[in-house]
């Protein structure tokens, strides 16, 4: 029994990083912007996090220089997308590129260092509760922080006038433009924040999941939230409960394996993506779920008056 | 050894993709490529034979001499072998080169400059090093993990199942739920026959142990290894030991209160408390005996696979929280492997299926140790991919 309930600990825990990079970039796209450079951004937030662990020894300031080396990168993307009308995909890609190797470069000195003693969190009472607590009320704040986010970011796109500015923006920037809206300030904006996101799900990484800094660290998590947004079909609580799915399933299939269960686990390792593929299939046959979701101007470069 | 060399899997594959993109790329340019090697040979000659004194030696590395592990363990070795010969040897290294065309470039680069003793350290070394030394008889290459040789290009490599073994005798004494772990990499035979190594330690001296298995299926991916070893933890393991490249499972034991290894190189300052000990890999005895060889003019091709009896291996860095006892089992041990007098892989031993592999008394030969695709008796998952 107790098996399972640090197996839904663990889950939680693995989805966290996706669900917060999966958020930062759902906020980007319904402003109509695709940012591929989300490996890149958390690689470049894993190293300024860790950084600041080891020189401050404080966490939260971590999460913070994480936050700030996400939205620095990030604005870079805006700019050269949004000003220049470059290539979303293609510069995407090379903040990806970018990131690795920047990361690698700045982080050589400390892949030797290590952090001092890892928090254990446990909210009182709470955790005492059998199965309950060990599932549930033992994990890091950031793992509760992700649900409040997932709500914050649902009233915000829908409840907010701001919210409503936003995805007019990812729908029709034409029409945003003309009732007066700067499209582009606030597509830098989204862009601004998003990249901020991606930067705390990349120090969480190696400040806190795994809490050591190495090359290329990240690992494709990135990637993943990427395709965890069209997972959610653009839902802030469908990307928390994909994120959620996704740590699941990796979680399971180290489980079944230290049971010895006969089970490939390369199989239960491409089943989240064959999911994502399925849902996009979905989605591409019936108009009207795009319709109802996806940014109808979603990678489509805006020109003011053009 | 053809199938079990270390990250043999992910550099054939890399490898195989290179081939396939020369092939798209046609046959002129592989024309081009050849005119500038053929103009580089004899150069190459001149300066190697004009060496005065002092033996320059150049070792090539796959990843950062930084990384902690692979790459940093052969650094070490580089430089404890200028130590050890003063001004006799001459060493440079090149960190980072990849394992395709470039690697070729930066063999003949290195021969240019008059090095007459080259260390590759990577499995994918190996075609663009046969080439490279098929052209420069007067150099000598050494090439770890691979499996080909020329009159000039040797093989050596490390017996890391003796480590695995000498850990598992600390893990079978240290457990108190008589379930360890291990955060596997990809199934191949080396890294089978660790985790049989260390099974048959920890059952040396705890009949009662059952060892449990995760695959990442990577060599180096640390929050799939700090997943694979959390739910090794959350499982009831409670000592884990990794064949991965990275610190994460040693770090992963630390945070949850449980023990762990080093491996490759000596971790134990990623995690203090954890850390029982590290299977280490020390390369200088050999690098020390090649730069004689070559000194002494006694070089001559081979293979070589190093063990416990010729330093290459050691359990280093063992916890004081290891009881006397189990320290003194380890030393016996040690002390069997270097005389010669322990046999690891001793009869009877029976696979996980209950068939018997070796009879009583047999004692298994290389041949046997580098084609392992069973899991012994006492490890409590199936191999993958096995009917």
């Amino acid at each position: 029994m107790d098996t399972y309930a640090l197996l839904l600990a663990a889950t939680l825990n693995a989805g966290t990083i996706l669900a917060i990079a999966g958020l930062g970039l759902l906020i980007n796209e319904r402003a109509g912007v695709v940012n591929l450079g989300a490996e890149g951004m958390m690689l470049v937030a894993a190293i300024a996090g860790f950084a600041t662990a080891v020189q401050t020894g404080n966490d939260w300031l971590a999460f913070g220089a994480g936050a700030l080396a996400g939205a620095v990168m990030a604005a870079a993307f805006g700019v050269l997308v949004i000003w220049l009308n470059t290539n979303q995909y293609a510069t995407g890609l090379a903040l990806s590129l970018f990131g690795s190797g920047f990361s690698a470069f700045v982080g050589i000195h400390y892949t030797q260092e290590r952090l001092g003693p890892r928090p254990h969190y446990a909210i009182p009472g709470l955790a005492d509760i059998p199965f309950v607590g060990p599932a549930l009320f033992r994990q890091h704040p950031m793992v509760y922080l992700a649900i409040v986010l997932t709500a914050a970011i649902a009233w915000f796109l829908y409840r907010s006038r701001a919210g409503l500015v936003l995805r007019a923006v990812g729908e029709s920037p034409e029409s945003a433009h003309a009732l007066g809206y700067p499209v582009r300030r606030i597509r830098l904006l989204a862009v601004v924040g998003g990249g901020a996101l991606c930067g705390v799900a990349g120090a969480y990484l190696s400040v806190i999941y795994t809490p050591l800094w190495v090359e290329g660290m990240v690992a494709g998590k990135g990637w993943i939230a990427l395709a965890l947004t069209t997972f959610a079909t653009w839902r802030p609580s469908r990307v928390l409960l994909g994120a959620w799915l996704f740590g699941g399933v990796t979680m399971l299939q180290f489980h079944l394996q230290g049971q010895g269960v006969a089970i490939s686990s390369q199989l239960l390792t491409m089943l989240p993506y064959l999911a994502t593929i399925g849902v996009l299939v979905l989605i591409s046959r019936n108009p009207a779920w795009i319709r109802a979701n996806m940014p109808a101007s979603l990678g489509k470069p805006f020109f003011p008056g053009g | 050894m053809t199938t079990s060399t270390r990250r043999g899997v992910l550099r054939g594959t890399a490898l195989g993709s290179i081939a396939i993109a020369a092939a798209l790329a046609g046959c002129s340019k592989k024309e081009e490529a050849a005119a500038p090697q053929a103009a580089s040979a004899p150069v190459a000659a001149e300066p190697a034979s004009a060496a005065s004194g002092a033996l320059k030696v150049a070792f090539v590395y796959v990843g950062p001499v930084g990384d902690g592990g692979w790459s940093f363990a052969h650094d070490n070795a580089r430089k404890a072998l200028e130590k050890e010969l003063g001004d006799k040897v001459k060493t440079t290294y090149v960190e980072s080169v990849p394992e395709s065309a470039d690697a070729e470039r930066v063999f003949r680069d290195l021969v240019a400059q008059g090095n007459t003793l080259v260390f590759g350290t990577s499995f994918g070394y190996m075609e663009p090093m046969l080439k490279v030394a098929a052209d420069n008889k007067g150099v000598r290459f050494e090439h770890a993990t691979g499996y080909k040789t020329l009159d000039n290009l040797r093989t050596y490599d490390s017996r890391t199942y003796e480590g695995a073994y000498m850990a598992g005798v600390v893990a079978g004494g240290m457990t108190k739920s008589n379930v360890i772990g291990v955060v596997g990499s990809i199934p191949i035979p080396e890294v089978i026959r660790n985790i049989d190594s260390y099974t048959l330690g920890a059952q040396s001296v705890n009949p009662k142990v059952k060892v449990r298995v995760v695959w990442v299926n990577e060599w180096f991916n640390p929050p799939k290894e700090t997943e694979g070893a959390q739910s090794l933890i959350d499982g009831g393991a409670d000592v884990l030991l990794q064949n991965t490249d990275s610190s994460a499972v040693l770090q992963t034991a630390e945070k949850n209160g449980k023990y762990a290894f080093g491996w490759d190189s000596d971790m134990t300052h990623y995690g203090p408390k954890a850390h029982l000990a590290s299977a280490a890999i020390n390369w200088t005895p050999y690098y020390i005996q090649a730069a004689k060889d070559a000194i002494d003019g006694t070089w001559k091709t081979g293979k070589s696979w190093w063990g416990v009896k010729e330093g290459a291996i050691d359990l280093v860095s063992i916890s004081d929280k290891v009881p006397a006892d189990l320290k003194a089992r380890v030393d016996k041990v040690k002390a069997g492997l270097k005389d010669g007098s322990f046999s690891i892989w001793k009869g009877p031993i029976k696979d996980n299926t209950g068939k018997e592999v070796l009879k009583d008394g047999q004692v298994a030969d290389d041949a046997f140790l580098g084609g392992i695709k069973f899991f012994v008796a006492g490890v409590d998952a199936p191999v993958p991919g096995a009917k």
